[in-house]
C-alpha cells in the first residue's frame, strides 16, 4: 500500500483510541498492586479494643498499654494535678480542645470522661515520637517554670497533664484521645465507644 | 535475504593468543555488538585529557554500587525480613555467620561511602558547570539517582529493626501524614498498617532489595548513555568536540581505555584503603555510620532520648526543623522580596505578573493558617532536594567552569558548601534556640544560592574561556 492510499484520519483515530484503551488498561492494572499495599484484614483486625483495669494504677501514676500497636497512656490524676491543669490554660495552644483531637465526650476541661483518668495516645502530634513522662513540678532545662506533663525528646514539644500542647512548639495539636468507654467504675475499654451491650 | 555483511573486526591486543581470540570475537560480533559497545564506551570514547582529582568520583560511585549489590545479596541469604526475627538475624550475621560481620560492615560502611562519593561527584558538577547545556539530562538522571539513593538508604535503614530504624521511619513516614487531605491515608498506605509493623518491614525490604536497585541500575545506564552521547565536560568547561582531527577525533580527547581506566584504578586503590580502614577499625564511625541506639531492638512504646537521622540526611533534616511558626513570617517576607525582584528586573511583564500571582498565592497559603508550619517544614525539605533539578536553567553565566567564573559565583558556591555542612552539623544536634536560629539562616542561604543564581551568575565578572583545554 502506498502512502497515498493510507487513510491518515483513520490511522490517527486508531492510534489515539488504542493509546487511550492501553492507558486505561495500564491504570486498571495498577489497582491491585496499589490496593495490596493498604492494611490487610489481619492488620485491621489487630486494632481490636483493649480492656484496662484501672484499679491497678496508683494516684499520680501512669500505665501504658498497647492499642493498635500504639502506646496508650492512662494517667490517674490527683486533685493537685487537676488544679495544675486548670491553672495552665494560658500556656497551651488549644485550652478548650476546640480542634477535634478527641471524641466529643472528651472535649471538656480535663479531656476525659472522668476527670480522674486521662486516656491519651502517647504519640506526639508532630512527627510521631512518644513523649516521656515529666510529672514532677520542677524547673526543667526546657522550661524553668514546668508544671508537670510530657516532654517529647525528638523535637521538644511539651504537653500538660491533660495532653494539651504548649504554645509555639513544633507539635500543632493536643495529644489524641482514643475512643473509649467505661465498662464499670474500674474498667475501661480502649478503642470502642459504642453504646449498649 | 542477504546476510548483513559486517566489517572485519579490528583487534588491537597483541600476543600469541591474538588469532583464536579474534576468531571468537568475530563470531560473537556477528551476533551481538560486543566490539562496537567496547569501542563506543571505552576504547574509542574520547574523554578530555585534562580530567583532575574531581573526576574520580563517578567511577567510584559505580564501584560502591557494585559493593552494595554484592554484599547485599549475601546479607539477604541470612537476613529475616520479619519484625519478630529481623533484629536477631542481623546479630546472627554479626556473630555466627562466617565472615558475616565483614560483609555487613562493608554494606553499612558502603551506604555512607556512597553518599560521600555522590556528594563529591555532585560538587564536581557545581564546580565545572557539568549540568549546563547540552548536559541537562545527564544532570537530571544524576539527580534521580540521588533521590533513589536516598530512598534506598531510608528503606534499608529500617531493616535492622533497631530503635533508630523504627523511630527514624516513624518520623519520616509521619512527614507524609502532614500533607493536607490525603496525608493520613497516604502514610497508612506507605506503612501498610496503622503503625510501623511487620507489614512495613516486609515492603521496605522489597523496595530495598528489588525495586530501587533495579531503578538505580536503569538510571545509572541512562546517566552514562546520555554522558557518552554528548561527551564529558572537563575542568575548563569548554567543548572538546569543537576541534577534531582528520579522523573526527577530538584533538583534546584521549580514549577512555586505557588512559582513564588506568587512572581510575589508582583512585579505586586509594578509595579502598580508606574504605577498609573504616570497615576494619571504625565501622560505627563514632555513631555516625551506625547509630548506637540502633543496637537496641525496636520498641514501639518507647522513643530513644535523642533522635537524629544518619549524617547524609541531616542538612535536609535541619531545614525541616528550622521551619517554626515564628519563621513563617520571615519566609513570607522572603517570598515577597523574591517576587519583587522578579517584577523589577525581568523585562517580560508576563513573567512578572505570573511571579506576582504565584507569590501572592504562596504568601496567602503561608499566612492563611490553612497549612500549618509542620507541613511547610516538609515542603521546604522536599524543595531543598528538588531544587537541584533546576540548576541547568538557573545558571546563566557565559562560562561553565569555576576557573573562569567571577568572584560572585565563587563566593556563592563557597557559602553554599559551608551552609550545607553547617546544616548537616545542626541536623544531628539536639534542638536549641541557637541551633534553630543558625538552621534558619542556613535555610535562607541554601535557597538563596539557587534562587538568586539567575542574577548573580549574569552580573558576575567572568574571565574569557580558552579555546582549547588547559592542563
Amino acid at each position: 500500500m502506498s502512502e497515498k492510499d493510507t487513510d491518515q484520519g483513520k490511522r490517527q483515530f486508531l492510534v489515539a483510541a488504542s493509546t487511550v484503551a492501553g492507558g486505561v488498561a495500564a491504570g486498571a492494572g495498577a489497582v491491585p498492586f496499589v490496593a495490596s499495599m493498604f492494611p490487610s484484614e489481619r492488620a485491621k483486625a489487630a486494632g481490636a479494643p483493649v480492656e484496662v483495669d484501672l484499679s491497678t494504677i496508683a494516684p499520680g501514676e501512669r500505665k501504658t498499654i498497647e492499642w493498635q500497636g500504639k502506646p496508650v497512656w492512662i494517667v490517674r490524676r490527683t486533685k493537685e494535678m487537676l488544679e495544675t491543669i486548670r491553672a495552665n490554660d494560658g500556656n497551651v495552644a488549644d485550652p478548650e480542645s476546640k480542634k477535634k483531637m478527641q471524641p466529643d465526650y472528651a472535649a471538656n476541661e480535663m479531656r476525659a470522661i472522668k476527670d480522674e483518668y486521662l486516656v491519651v495516645v502517647g504519640i506526639c502530634t508532630h512527627l510521631g515520637c512518644s513523649p516521656v513522662e515529666k510529672f514532677a513540678k520542677q524547673a526543667e532545662a526546657f522550661d524553668p517554670n514546668w508544671q508537670g506533663g510530657f516532654y517529647c525528646p525528638c523535637h521538644g514539644s511539651l504537653f500538660d497533664l491533660a495532653g494539651r500542647v504548649y504554645k509555639n512548639k513544633p507539635a500543632p495539636d493536643n495529644l489524641v484521645v482514643p475512643p473509649y468507654k467505661y465498662l464499670s467504675d474500674t474498667r475501661i475499654l480502649v478503642g470502642d465507644d459504642s453504646k449498649g451491650a | 535475504m542477504a546476510a548483513t555483511k559486517k566489517e572485519p573486526v579490528e583487534f588491537t591486543g597483541a600476543g600469541p593468543l591474538n588469532a583464536p581470540i579474534s576468531g571468537v570475537l568475530t563470531w560473537v560480533d556477528q551476533r551481538f555488538p560486543l566490539m562496537s559497545l567496547w569501542r563506543d564506551h571505552l576504547s574509542q570514547y574520547y574523554a578530555p585529557k585534562n580530567f583532575n582529582f574531581w573526576y574520580f568520583f563517578g567511577s567510584l560511585a559505580m564501584l560502591v554500587l557494585v559493593i552494595q549489590i554484592v554484599t547485599g545479596i549475601f546479607l539477604v541469604m541470612h537476613y529475616k525480613p520479619s519484625a519478630a526475627e529481623a533484629f536477631a538475624s542481623v546479630e546472627y550475621i554479626m556473630r555466627d555467620v562466617p565472615m558475616g560481620w565483614f560483609i555487613r560492615y562493608m554494606h553499612s560502611t558502603g551506604a555512607s561511602a556512597f553518599f560521600i562519593v555522590v556528594y563529591l561527584h555532585m560538587f564536581r558538577g557545581l564546580l565545572y558547570g557539568s549540568y549546563r547545556q547540552p548536559r541537562e539530562l545527564i544532570w537530571i538522571f544524576g539527580m534521580l539517582i540521588y533521590l533513589c539513593l536516598m530512598a534506598e538508604a531510608f528503606f534499608g535503614y529500617l531493616l535492622p529493626w533497631g530503635q533508630m530504624s523504627f523511630w527514624g521511619a516513624q518520623v519520616i513516614i509521619n512527614l507524609f501524614d502532614a500533607l493536607p487531605l490525603i496525608g493520613p491515608d497516604l502514610s497508612t498506605w506507605i506503612r501498610g498498617d496503622f503503625v510501623i509493623s511487620d507489614a512495613t518491614l516486609n515492603r521496605f525490604f522489597a523496595f530495598h532489595v528489588i525495586a530501587l536497585p533495579l531503578a538505580l541500575l536503569g538510571l545509572v545506564a541512562a546517566h552514562i548513555m546520555a554522558l557518552h552521547e554528548v561527551g564529558s565536560n572537563n575542568p575548563d568547561g569548554v567543548e572538546i568536540k569543537k576541534h577534531k582531527d582528520a579522523q573526527g577525533r577530538p584533538l583534546d580527547g584521549i580514549p577512555f581505555h586505557p588512559y582513564y581506566t588506568v587512572k581510575d584504578i589508582v583512585g579505586v586503590v586509594v578509595f579502598l584503603f580508606l574504605f577498609f580502614l573504616v570497615v576494619f577499625f571504625m565501622p560505627e564511625m563514632g555513631g555516625y555510620f551506625l547509630e548506637y541506639n540502633n543496637f537496641i531492638p525496636a520498641d514501639s512504646l518507647k522513643t530513644p532520648p535523642h533522635i537524629a537521622p544518619v549524617w547524609y540526611f541531616t542538612p535536609y533534616y535541619s531545614i525541616l526543623r528550622a521551619i517554626t511558626e515564628d519563621f513563617m513570617l520571615v519566609l513570607a517576607i522572603g517570598v515577597a522580596a523574591y517576587t519583587a525582584l522578579i517584577w523589577f528586573t525581568v523585562r517580560d511583564r508576563r513573567i512578572g505578573m505570573a511571579a506576582v500571582a504565584i507569590g501572592l498565592v504562596v504568601i496567602a497559603l503561608m499566612k492563611g493558617g490553612i497549612i500549618e508550619a509542620k507541613v511547610w517544614g516538609v515542603v521546604m525539605m522536599g524543595l531543598a532536594t528538588l531544587i537541584f533539578f533546576l540548576l541547568p536553567w538557573l545558571d546563566r553565566s557565559p562560562v561553565k567552569s569555576i576557573r573562569y567564573k567571577g568572584p560572585l559565583f565563587r563566593t556563592a558556591l563557597t557559602v553554599f558548601v559551608i551552609t550545607f555542612i553547617v546544616l548537616g552539623y545542626y541536623g544531628v544536634q539536639v534542638v536549641t534556640p541557637v541551633g534553630t536560629l543558625i538552621s534558619q539562616i542556613g535555610t535562607l542561604l541554601y535557597f538563596a544560592f539557587f534562587l538568586l543564581m539567575p542574577w548573580y551568575s549574569v552580573m558576575d565578572k567572568t574571565k574569557p574561556e580558552p579555546d582549547r583545554v588547559t592542563m
